[in-house]
Protein backbone atom coordinates (compact mmCIF):
# COMPACT_ATOMS: atom_id res chain seq x y z
CA UNK A 1 0.00 0.00 0.00
CA UNK A 2 1.18 3.53 -0.81
CA UNK A 3 1.88 5.90 2.06
CA UNK A 4 -1.20 7.38 3.64
CA UNK A 5 -2.06 9.78 6.42
CA UNK A 6 -4.58 8.73 9.03
CA UNK A 7 -7.00 10.88 10.98
CA UNK A 8 -9.58 10.00 13.65
CA UNK A 9 -12.04 12.90 13.85
CA UNK A 10 -14.30 13.04 16.88
CA UNK A 11 -17.24 14.91 15.37
CA UNK A 12 -19.27 15.29 12.19
CA UNK A 13 -17.96 18.82 11.61
CA UNK A 14 -14.34 17.79 12.09
CA UNK A 15 -14.88 14.99 9.55
CA UNK A 16 -16.40 17.38 7.01
CA UNK A 17 -13.48 19.83 7.36
CA UNK A 18 -10.94 17.06 6.85
CA UNK A 19 -12.78 15.88 3.73
CA UNK A 20 -13.17 19.44 2.41
CA UNK A 21 -9.45 20.10 2.87
CA UNK A 22 -8.32 17.01 0.93
CA UNK A 23 -11.01 16.77 -1.75
CA UNK A 24 -10.87 13.49 -3.65
CA UNK A 25 -7.61 12.61 -1.91
CA UNK A 26 -9.47 11.68 1.28
CA UNK A 27 -11.64 8.61 1.90
CA UNK A 28 -13.68 7.58 4.91
CA UNK A 29 -12.79 4.36 6.71
CA UNK A 30 -15.55 2.38 8.41
CA UNK A 31 -14.79 -1.36 8.67
CA UNK A 32 -12.16 -1.21 5.94
CA UNK A 33 -13.22 -4.53 4.39
CA UNK A 34 -13.62 -2.85 1.00
CA UNK A 35 -11.37 0.18 1.38
CA UNK A 36 -8.20 -1.48 2.68
CA UNK A 37 -8.39 -4.23 0.07
CA UNK A 38 -8.87 -1.59 -2.67
CA UNK A 39 -5.99 0.56 -1.43
CA UNK A 40 -3.66 -2.41 -1.17
CA UNK A 41 -4.64 -3.68 -4.60
CA UNK A 42 -3.99 -0.25 -6.12
CA UNK A 43 -7.62 0.08 -7.22
CA UNK A 44 -7.89 3.26 -5.18
CA UNK A 45 -5.24 5.69 -4.09
CA UNK A 46 -5.71 8.39 -1.48
CA UNK A 47 -3.55 10.63 0.70
CA UNK A 48 -5.74 10.62 3.77
CA UNK A 49 -7.82 7.92 5.40
CA UNK A 50 -10.45 9.39 7.71
CA UNK A 51 -11.49 6.83 10.33
CA UNK A 52 -15.09 7.72 11.24
CA UNK A 53 -15.53 5.15 14.00
CA UNK A 54 -15.05 7.72 16.76
CA UNK A 55 -17.67 10.08 15.37
CA UNK A 56 -20.52 9.41 17.85
CA UNK A 57 -23.30 9.67 15.24
CA UNK A 58 -21.53 7.17 12.95
CA UNK A 59 -21.16 4.69 15.80
CA UNK A 60 -24.67 5.02 17.16
CA UNK A 61 -27.33 2.30 16.89
CA UNK A 62 -30.81 2.83 18.24
CA UNK A 63 -34.26 1.38 17.71
CA UNK A 64 -37.49 2.86 18.91
CA UNK A 65 -40.77 1.18 17.83
CA UNK A 66 -42.27 4.65 17.24
CA UNK A 67 -39.32 6.39 15.57
CA UNK A 68 -37.74 3.47 13.79
CA UNK A 69 -34.13 2.38 13.42
CA UNK A 70 -31.08 4.62 13.15
CA UNK A 71 -27.86 2.86 12.16
CA UNK A 72 -24.63 4.84 12.37
CA UNK A 73 -22.76 4.51 9.10
CA UNK A 74 -19.81 2.70 10.71
CA UNK A 75 -21.77 0.27 12.92
CA UNK A 76 -20.53 -3.24 12.11
CA UNK A 77 -23.02 -5.90 10.99
CA UNK A 78 -22.69 -8.02 14.13
CA UNK A 79 -23.99 -5.20 16.33
CA UNK A 80 -27.12 -5.06 14.19
CA UNK A 81 -27.93 -8.78 14.18
CA UNK A 82 -26.87 -9.26 17.79
CA UNK A 83 -29.52 -6.78 19.00
CA UNK A 84 -32.63 -8.83 19.70
CA UNK A 85 -35.15 -6.01 19.35
CA UNK A 86 -33.69 -5.00 15.98
CA UNK A 87 -33.46 -8.59 14.78
CA UNK A 88 -37.14 -9.13 15.65
CA UNK A 89 -38.32 -5.90 14.05
CA UNK A 90 -36.26 -6.09 10.83
CA UNK A 91 -35.62 -9.74 9.88
CA UNK A 92 -35.32 -8.73 6.22
CA UNK A 93 -32.38 -6.48 7.06
CA UNK A 94 -30.78 -9.15 9.21
CA UNK A 95 -30.89 -11.53 6.21
CA UNK A 96 -28.21 -9.30 4.66
CA UNK A 97 -26.29 -8.24 7.79
CA UNK A 98 -25.71 -11.89 8.70
CA UNK A 99 -24.79 -12.80 5.11
CA UNK A 100 -22.03 -10.28 4.32
CA UNK A 101 -18.67 -12.11 4.43
CA UNK A 102 -17.98 -14.48 7.32
CA UNK A 103 -17.87 -13.84 11.06
CA UNK A 104 -14.53 -11.99 10.79
CA UNK A 105 -15.86 -9.63 8.11
CA UNK A 106 -19.10 -9.07 10.06
CA UNK A 107 -17.01 -7.97 13.02
CA UNK A 108 -15.96 -4.91 11.00
CA UNK A 109 -18.11 -4.47 7.88
CA UNK A 110 -20.84 -1.82 8.11
CA UNK A 111 -24.02 -1.35 6.09
CA UNK A 112 -22.90 2.25 5.58
CA UNK A 113 -19.67 1.05 3.96
CA UNK A 114 -21.61 -1.50 1.93
CA UNK A 115 -23.81 1.30 0.61
CA UNK A 116 -21.06 3.90 0.02
CA UNK A 117 -18.96 1.34 -1.83
CA UNK A 118 -21.91 1.11 -4.22
CA UNK A 119 -21.12 -2.32 -5.64
CA UNK A 120 -23.93 -3.64 -7.87
CA UNK A 121 -23.67 -6.87 -5.86
CA UNK A 122 -23.88 -5.28 -2.39
CA UNK A 123 -26.17 -7.46 -0.30
CA UNK A 124 -27.08 -4.73 2.17
CA UNK A 125 -28.61 -2.35 -0.36
CA UNK A 126 -31.78 -4.14 -1.61
CA UNK A 127 -33.11 -4.69 1.93
CA UNK A 128 -32.44 -1.02 2.77
CA UNK A 129 -34.30 0.02 -0.38
CA UNK A 130 -37.36 -2.16 0.19
CA UNK A 131 -37.58 -0.95 3.81
CA UNK A 132 -37.75 2.68 2.53
CA UNK A 133 -34.50 3.68 4.24
CA UNK A 134 -32.92 7.10 3.87
CA UNK A 135 -29.30 8.22 3.97
CA UNK A 136 -28.33 11.05 6.33
CA UNK A 137 -25.48 12.87 4.58
CA UNK A 138 -23.35 15.59 6.20
CA UNK A 139 -21.49 18.30 4.31
CA UNK A 140 -20.26 21.86 4.75
CA UNK A 141 -23.85 23.19 4.68
CA UNK A 142 -25.25 20.80 7.27
CA UNK A 143 -27.07 17.55 6.67
CA UNK A 144 -29.45 16.36 3.96
CA UNK A 145 -31.47 13.19 3.53
CA UNK A 146 -31.85 11.05 0.45
CA UNK A 147 -33.75 7.81 -0.23
CA UNK A 148 -31.31 4.88 -0.50
CA UNK A 149 -32.66 4.00 -3.96
CA UNK A 150 -31.32 7.33 -5.30
CA UNK A 151 -27.87 6.99 -3.73
CA UNK A 152 -25.89 4.68 -6.03
CA UNK A 153 -25.15 6.24 -9.41
CA UNK A 154 -22.72 3.80 -11.10
CA UNK A 155 -20.51 0.89 -10.02
CA UNK A 156 -18.46 2.23 -7.09
CA UNK A 157 -20.04 5.69 -7.34
CA UNK A 158 -22.60 7.42 -5.18
CA UNK A 159 -24.47 10.70 -5.04
CA UNK A 160 -22.23 12.35 -2.42
CA UNK A 161 -19.75 15.17 -3.10
CA UNK A 162 -16.11 14.76 -2.04
CA UNK A 163 -16.73 16.96 1.00
CA UNK A 164 -19.74 14.97 2.19
CA UNK A 165 -20.02 11.72 4.10
CA UNK A 166 -22.72 9.32 5.21
CA UNK A 167 -23.56 9.83 8.87
CA UNK A 168 -26.29 7.25 9.31
CA UNK A 169 -29.13 5.27 7.81
CA UNK A 170 -32.73 5.78 8.92
CA UNK A 171 -35.25 2.99 8.58
CA UNK A 172 -38.90 3.67 9.37
CA UNK A 173 -40.68 1.60 12.04
CA UNK A 174 -42.08 -1.63 10.67
CA UNK A 175 -45.69 -1.18 9.60
CA UNK A 176 -48.41 -3.47 10.87
CA UNK A 177 -48.44 -6.72 8.90
CA UNK A 178 -45.20 -5.87 7.09
CA UNK A 179 -42.60 -8.48 6.24
CA UNK A 180 -39.36 -8.45 4.24
CA UNK A 181 -36.85 -10.97 2.97
CA UNK A 182 -33.51 -10.89 1.11
CA UNK A 183 -31.98 -13.84 -0.73
CA UNK A 184 -29.06 -14.15 -3.10
CA UNK A 185 -27.73 -16.92 -5.29
CA UNK A 186 -24.10 -17.95 -4.86
CA UNK A 187 -22.45 -21.21 -5.86
CA UNK A 188 -21.18 -21.80 -2.28
CA UNK A 189 -22.97 -21.69 1.06
CA UNK A 190 -21.08 -18.65 2.40
CA UNK A 191 -18.45 -16.10 1.48
CA UNK A 192 -19.14 -15.30 -2.14
CA UNK A 193 -20.38 -12.46 -4.32
CA UNK A 194 -24.02 -12.58 -5.38
CA UNK A 195 -24.68 -13.83 -8.92
CA UNK A 196 -28.08 -12.24 -8.34
CA UNK A 197 -29.91 -11.02 -5.24
CA UNK A 198 -33.48 -9.95 -4.55
CA UNK A 199 -35.05 -8.10 -1.63
CA UNK A 200 -38.82 -7.96 -1.18
CA UNK A 201 -41.09 -6.26 1.30
CA UNK A 202 -44.88 -6.53 1.57
CA UNK A 203 -47.60 -4.97 3.70
CA UNK A 204 -50.70 -7.17 3.99
CA UNK A 205 -54.33 -6.13 4.34
CA UNK A 206 -56.05 -6.45 7.74
CA UNK A 207 -57.45 -9.90 6.87
CA UNK A 208 -53.98 -10.93 5.61
CA UNK A 209 -55.46 -12.30 2.37
CA UNK A 210 -54.22 -9.60 0.06
CA UNK A 211 -51.26 -7.31 -0.44
CA UNK A 212 -51.66 -3.60 0.29
CA UNK A 213 -48.26 -2.59 -1.03
CA UNK A 214 -44.94 -4.17 -1.97
CA UNK A 215 -41.40 -3.12 -2.84
CA UNK A 216 -38.82 -5.16 -4.73
CA UNK A 217 -35.13 -4.44 -5.28
CA UNK A 218 -32.44 -6.35 -7.17
CA UNK A 219 -28.68 -6.84 -6.76
CA UNK A 220 -26.02 -7.86 -9.29
CA UNK A 221 -28.19 -7.48 -12.37
CA UNK A 222 -27.48 -3.84 -13.32
CA UNK A 223 -24.70 -1.24 -12.88
CA UNK A 224 -26.33 -0.26 -9.57
CA UNK A 225 -28.71 -1.96 -7.17
CA UNK A 226 -32.16 -1.57 -8.76
CA UNK A 227 -35.43 -0.49 -7.21
CA UNK A 228 -38.16 -2.01 -9.40
CA UNK A 229 -41.20 0.06 -8.53
CA UNK A 230 -43.43 -1.56 -11.16
CA UNK A 231 -42.80 -5.04 -9.76
CA UNK A 232 -44.06 -4.00 -6.32
CA UNK A 233 -46.92 -1.99 -7.78
CA UNK A 234 -48.07 -5.08 -9.70
CA UNK A 235 -48.98 -6.58 -6.33
CA UNK A 236 -50.79 -3.60 -4.78
CA UNK A 237 -54.39 -4.44 -3.94
CA UNK A 238 -54.03 -8.01 -5.23
CA UNK A 239 -55.08 -11.18 -3.41
CA UNK A 240 -52.13 -13.40 -2.46
CA UNK A 241 -52.12 -15.82 -5.37
CA UNK A 242 -49.49 -17.54 -7.46
CA UNK A 243 -50.56 -15.47 -10.46
CA UNK A 244 -50.01 -12.19 -8.61
CA UNK A 245 -46.56 -13.28 -7.44
CA UNK A 246 -45.71 -14.45 -10.96
CA UNK A 247 -46.69 -11.07 -12.40
CA UNK A 248 -44.28 -9.35 -9.98
CA UNK A 249 -41.53 -11.85 -10.84
CA UNK A 250 -42.03 -11.16 -14.56
CA UNK A 251 -41.83 -7.40 -13.96
CA UNK A 252 -38.60 -7.84 -11.97
CA UNK A 253 -37.10 -10.02 -14.72
CA UNK A 254 -38.04 -7.43 -17.32
CA UNK A 255 -36.37 -4.64 -15.31
CA UNK A 256 -33.09 -6.55 -14.78
CA UNK A 257 -30.24 -5.49 -17.08
CA UNK A 258 -27.68 -8.16 -16.33
CA UNK A 259 -24.35 -8.77 -18.02
CA UNK A 260 -22.46 -11.98 -18.64
CA UNK A 261 -19.25 -12.31 -16.64
CA UNK A 262 -17.27 -15.01 -14.86
CA UNK A 263 -19.95 -15.33 -12.19
CA UNK A 264 -22.94 -15.87 -14.45
CA UNK A 265 -24.64 -15.29 -17.78
CA UNK A 266 -27.40 -12.88 -18.72
CA UNK A 267 -29.83 -15.76 -19.09
CA UNK A 268 -28.97 -17.36 -15.76
CA UNK A 269 -29.17 -14.04 -13.95
CA UNK A 270 -32.54 -13.16 -15.40
CA UNK A 271 -33.84 -16.60 -14.47
CA UNK A 272 -32.47 -16.17 -10.94
CA UNK A 273 -34.26 -12.84 -10.57
CA UNK A 274 -37.54 -14.65 -11.27
CA UNK A 275 -36.83 -17.47 -8.82
CA UNK A 276 -35.57 -15.17 -6.06
CA UNK A 277 -38.42 -12.69 -6.49
CA UNK A 278 -40.95 -15.49 -6.01
CA UNK A 279 -39.08 -16.89 -3.02
CA UNK A 280 -38.48 -13.58 -1.27
CA UNK A 281 -42.09 -12.54 -1.79
CA UNK A 282 -43.23 -15.80 -0.22
CA UNK A 283 -40.72 -15.30 2.61
CA UNK A 284 -41.88 -11.71 3.12
CA UNK A 285 -45.55 -12.76 3.13
CA UNK A 286 -44.85 -15.47 5.74
CA UNK A 287 -43.09 -12.92 7.94
CA UNK A 288 -45.87 -10.38 7.44
CA UNK A 289 -48.45 -12.94 8.58
CA UNK A 290 -46.49 -13.46 11.80
CA UNK A 291 -45.76 -9.77 12.34
CA UNK B 1 5.49 12.67 4.30
CA UNK B 2 3.47 10.71 6.83
CA UNK B 3 5.58 9.72 9.82
CA UNK B 4 5.26 6.82 12.17
CA UNK B 5 2.45 6.81 14.67
CA UNK B 6 2.74 5.77 18.29
CA UNK B 7 0.06 3.18 19.16
CA UNK B 8 -0.79 1.71 22.53
CA UNK B 9 -2.77 -1.49 22.80
CA UNK B 10 -3.06 -4.50 25.02
CA UNK B 11 -1.83 -7.63 23.28
CA UNK B 12 -2.29 -11.02 24.94
CA UNK B 13 -2.74 -9.35 28.31
CA UNK B 14 0.30 -7.09 28.09
CA UNK B 15 0.21 -3.35 27.52
CA UNK B 16 2.18 -2.89 24.32
CA UNK B 17 3.46 0.28 22.65
CA UNK B 18 4.58 0.28 19.07
CA UNK B 19 5.42 2.61 16.20
CA UNK B 20 3.89 1.97 12.81
CA UNK B 21 3.17 3.65 9.51
CA UNK B 22 -0.52 4.37 8.89
CA UNK B 23 -0.44 2.20 5.76
CA UNK B 24 0.68 -0.91 7.65
CA UNK B 25 -1.98 -3.50 8.35
CA UNK B 26 -2.36 -4.91 11.83
CA UNK B 27 -1.10 -8.19 10.36
CA UNK B 28 2.12 -6.50 9.19
CA UNK B 29 2.52 -4.81 12.56
CA UNK B 30 2.09 -8.07 14.45
CA UNK B 31 4.54 -9.96 12.27
CA UNK B 32 7.10 -7.37 11.18
CA UNK B 33 7.10 -4.86 14.03
CA UNK B 34 6.25 -7.01 17.05
CA UNK B 35 7.69 -10.32 15.79
CA UNK B 36 4.46 -12.12 16.67
CA UNK B 37 4.78 -14.37 13.64
CA UNK B 38 2.22 -16.94 14.78
CA UNK B 39 -0.47 -14.97 12.95
CA UNK B 40 -0.22 -16.00 9.28
CA UNK B 41 -0.77 -14.28 5.98
CA UNK B 42 -2.71 -16.25 3.39
CA UNK B 43 -4.59 -14.05 0.94
CA UNK B 44 -4.05 -10.56 2.41
CA UNK B 45 -7.57 -9.59 1.30
CA UNK B 46 -10.01 -10.87 3.90
CA UNK B 47 -10.91 -14.19 2.32
CA UNK B 48 -8.89 -16.88 4.10
CA UNK B 49 -8.93 -16.10 7.83
CA UNK B 50 -5.28 -17.18 8.36
CA UNK B 51 -4.66 -13.77 9.95
CA UNK B 52 -7.58 -13.99 12.42
CA UNK B 53 -7.09 -12.25 15.78
CA UNK B 54 -9.53 -11.29 18.51
CA UNK B 55 -10.02 -7.52 18.83
CA UNK B 56 -12.16 -6.33 21.72
CA UNK B 57 -13.86 -9.71 21.89
CA UNK B 58 -14.64 -10.09 18.17
CA UNK B 59 -12.66 -12.02 15.58
CA UNK B 60 -11.35 -9.91 12.71
CA UNK B 61 -9.01 -10.49 9.77
CA UNK B 62 -5.91 -8.56 10.83
CA UNK B 63 -5.00 -8.00 7.16
CA UNK B 64 -8.16 -5.87 6.89
CA UNK B 65 -7.37 -3.69 9.93
CA UNK B 66 -4.81 -0.89 10.02
CA UNK B 67 -2.19 -1.13 12.74
CA UNK B 68 -3.13 2.39 13.86
CA UNK B 69 -6.70 1.20 14.45
CA UNK B 70 -5.39 -0.98 17.30
CA UNK B 71 -5.04 2.13 19.45
CA UNK B 72 -6.71 1.41 22.81
CA UNK B 73 -7.80 -2.05 21.71
CA UNK B 74 -7.52 -5.40 23.46
CA UNK B 75 -6.00 -8.02 21.15
CA UNK B 76 -5.53 -11.76 21.43
CA UNK B 77 -3.31 -13.53 18.93
CA UNK B 78 -2.39 -17.21 18.66
CA UNK B 79 0.54 -16.49 21.01
CA UNK B 80 -1.98 -15.68 23.74
CA UNK B 81 -3.97 -18.92 23.57
CA UNK B 82 -1.74 -21.42 25.42
CA UNK B 83 -1.08 -20.85 29.11
CA UNK B 84 2.08 -21.38 31.14
CA UNK B 85 0.76 -24.85 32.06
CA UNK B 86 0.62 -25.99 28.46
CA UNK B 87 -1.54 -26.04 25.39
CA UNK B 88 -5.13 -24.85 25.41
CA UNK B 89 -7.67 -27.71 25.07
CA UNK B 90 -8.48 -26.43 21.56
CA UNK B 91 -4.83 -26.75 20.55
CA UNK B 92 -4.66 -30.20 22.18
CA UNK B 93 -7.78 -31.29 20.30
CA UNK B 94 -6.31 -30.11 16.96
CA UNK B 95 -3.24 -32.28 17.63
CA UNK B 96 -5.22 -35.32 18.76
CA UNK B 97 -7.60 -35.15 15.79
CA UNK B 98 -4.80 -34.55 13.26
CA UNK B 99 -6.59 -31.35 12.23
CA UNK B 100 -3.61 -29.80 10.46
CA UNK B 101 -1.27 -30.68 7.67
CA UNK B 102 0.77 -27.72 6.42
CA UNK B 103 -0.41 -25.67 9.40
CA UNK B 104 -0.71 -22.26 7.74
CA UNK B 105 -4.43 -22.02 8.45
CA UNK B 106 -4.17 -23.43 11.98
CA UNK B 107 -3.49 -20.29 14.06
CA UNK B 108 -6.43 -18.54 12.41
CA UNK B 109 -8.73 -21.49 13.03
CA UNK B 110 -7.66 -21.83 16.67
CA UNK B 111 -8.17 -18.15 17.41
CA UNK B 112 -11.58 -18.22 15.70
CA UNK B 113 -12.58 -21.33 17.64
CA UNK B 114 -11.44 -19.77 20.92
CA UNK B 115 -13.77 -16.82 20.32
CA UNK B 116 -16.63 -19.19 19.47
CA UNK B 117 -16.26 -21.46 22.51
CA UNK B 118 -15.79 -18.50 24.88
CA UNK B 119 -19.19 -17.26 23.74
CA UNK B 120 -21.02 -20.51 22.92
CA UNK B 121 -19.46 -23.41 24.82
CA UNK B 122 -21.65 -26.07 23.17
CA UNK B 123 -22.09 -25.23 19.48
CA UNK B 124 -23.72 -27.66 17.07
CA UNK B 125 -21.70 -29.00 14.16
CA UNK B 126 -23.64 -26.73 11.82
CA UNK B 127 -22.89 -23.71 13.97
CA UNK B 128 -19.19 -24.60 13.99
CA UNK B 129 -19.12 -24.88 10.21
CA UNK B 130 -20.97 -21.59 9.83
CA UNK B 131 -18.68 -19.79 12.31
CA UNK B 132 -15.61 -21.06 10.44
CA UNK B 133 -16.84 -20.16 6.93
CA UNK B 134 -14.31 -17.31 6.89
CA UNK B 135 -11.38 -19.67 7.55
CA UNK B 136 -10.04 -21.59 4.57
CA UNK B 137 -7.94 -24.77 4.67
CA UNK B 138 -6.44 -26.22 1.51
CA UNK B 139 -5.18 -29.41 3.16
CA UNK B 140 -7.52 -31.10 5.62
CA UNK B 141 -10.96 -31.01 4.02
CA UNK B 142 -12.34 -29.44 7.23
CA UNK B 143 -13.88 -32.57 8.77
CA UNK B 144 -11.00 -33.13 11.16
CA UNK B 145 -11.05 -29.47 12.14
CA UNK B 146 -14.77 -29.60 12.92
CA UNK B 147 -14.26 -32.81 14.89
CA UNK B 148 -11.51 -31.16 16.93
CA UNK B 149 -13.77 -28.23 17.77
CA UNK B 150 -16.59 -30.49 18.97
CA UNK B 151 -14.05 -32.54 20.90
CA UNK B 152 -12.54 -29.44 22.52
CA UNK B 153 -16.01 -28.20 23.40
CA UNK B 154 -16.72 -31.47 25.26
CA UNK B 155 -13.36 -31.48 27.04
CA UNK B 156 -13.75 -27.88 28.18
CA UNK B 157 -17.21 -28.72 29.57
CA UNK B 158 -15.82 -31.74 31.40
CA UNK B 159 -12.99 -29.83 33.05
CA UNK B 160 -13.49 -26.09 32.89
CA UNK B 161 -10.29 -24.16 33.46
C1 LIG C 1 -13.87 -11.69 2.31
C2 LIG C 1 -14.91 -10.67 2.00
C3 LIG C 1 -16.22 -11.08 1.84
C4 LIG C 1 -17.21 -10.14 1.54
N1 LIG C 1 -18.49 -10.58 1.39
C5 LIG C 1 -19.45 -9.71 1.05
C6 LIG C 1 -20.79 -10.15 0.87
O1 LIG C 1 -21.10 -11.33 1.06
N2 LIG C 1 -21.72 -9.25 0.50
C7 LIG C 1 -21.41 -7.94 0.31
O2 LIG C 1 -22.30 -7.17 -0.01
N3 LIG C 1 -20.16 -7.48 0.50
C8 LIG C 1 -19.17 -8.34 0.86
N4 LIG C 1 -17.88 -7.89 1.03
C9 LIG C 1 -17.57 -6.48 0.82
C10 LIG C 1 -17.55 -5.63 2.10
O3 LIG C 1 -17.26 -6.42 3.23
C11 LIG C 1 -18.88 -4.93 2.34
O4 LIG C 1 -19.19 -4.10 1.24
C12 LIG C 1 -18.89 -4.11 3.64
O5 LIG C 1 -20.21 -3.89 4.03
C13 LIG C 1 -18.15 -2.78 3.54
O6 LIG C 1 -18.27 -2.12 4.77
P1 LIG C 1 -16.99 -1.50 5.53
O7 LIG C 1 -17.52 -0.89 6.78
O8 LIG C 1 -15.92 -2.50 5.68
O9 LIG C 1 -16.58 -0.38 4.48
P2 LIG C 1 -15.18 0.35 4.18
O10 LIG C 1 -14.27 -0.58 3.49
O11 LIG C 1 -14.69 1.03 5.39
O12 LIG C 1 -15.73 1.43 3.15
C14 LIG C 1 -16.25 1.08 1.88
C15 LIG C 1 -16.26 2.29 0.96
O13 LIG C 1 -17.20 3.26 1.39
C16 LIG C 1 -16.56 4.46 1.79
N5 LIG C 1 -17.20 4.82 3.05
C17 LIG C 1 -17.37 4.03 4.14
N6 LIG C 1 -18.10 4.65 5.07
C18 LIG C 1 -18.40 5.87 4.55
C19 LIG C 1 -19.16 6.97 5.04
N7 LIG C 1 -19.75 6.92 6.23
N8 LIG C 1 -19.28 8.07 4.26
C20 LIG C 1 -18.68 8.10 3.03
N9 LIG C 1 -17.96 7.09 2.52
C21 LIG C 1 -17.82 5.98 3.27
C22 LIG C 1 -15.09 4.13 1.95
O14 LIG C 1 -14.27 5.24 1.70
C23 LIG C 1 -14.92 3.04 0.92
O15 LIG C 1 -14.77 3.58 -0.36
C24 LIG C 1 -16.88 -8.79 1.38
C25 LIG C 1 -15.55 -8.38 1.56
C26 LIG C 1 -14.57 -9.30 1.87
C27 LIG C 1 -13.16 -8.84 2.07
S1 LIG D 1 -4.55 -13.09 5.15
FE1 LIG D 1 -6.14 -12.01 6.11
S2 LIG D 1 -7.89 -13.07 5.47
FE2 LIG D 1 -6.32 -14.05 4.34
S1 LIG E 1 -3.49 -27.38 7.08
FE1 LIG E 1 -2.74 -26.56 5.23
S2 LIG E 1 -4.16 -25.00 4.83
FE2 LIG E 1 -5.04 -25.97 6.52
Amino acid sequence: MKEIDYAVPKSVSETVSLLAEKGNQARCLAGGTDLLVQLRGGRRSVELVVDIKEVPEANHLSYDPQKGLEIGSAVPCYRIYQDEAIANAYPGLIDAAAMIGGIQIQGRASLGGNLCNAAPSADGIPPLIVLESTCVIAGPNGTREMPVEDFCTAPGRNAMQDNEFLVSLRIPSPKQRQGANYLRFIPRNEMDIAVAGVGSSVVLSADKNSIESARISLASVAPTPLFVKEAGDALAGKAITEEAIEAAAQAAMAAAKPITDMRGTIRQRRHLVGVLTRRTLQGAIERAKEA
Amino acid sequence: MPGKVHVQSNINGEDTDFLCEPRQSLLEVLRDVLSLTGTKEGCNDGNCGACTVIMDGRIVDSCCVLGVEAQGKQLTTIEGIASADGLHPIQQAFLENASLQCGICTPGFIVAVKALLDREPKPTEQRVRHWLAGNLCRCTGYDKIVRAVLDASEKIQASPR
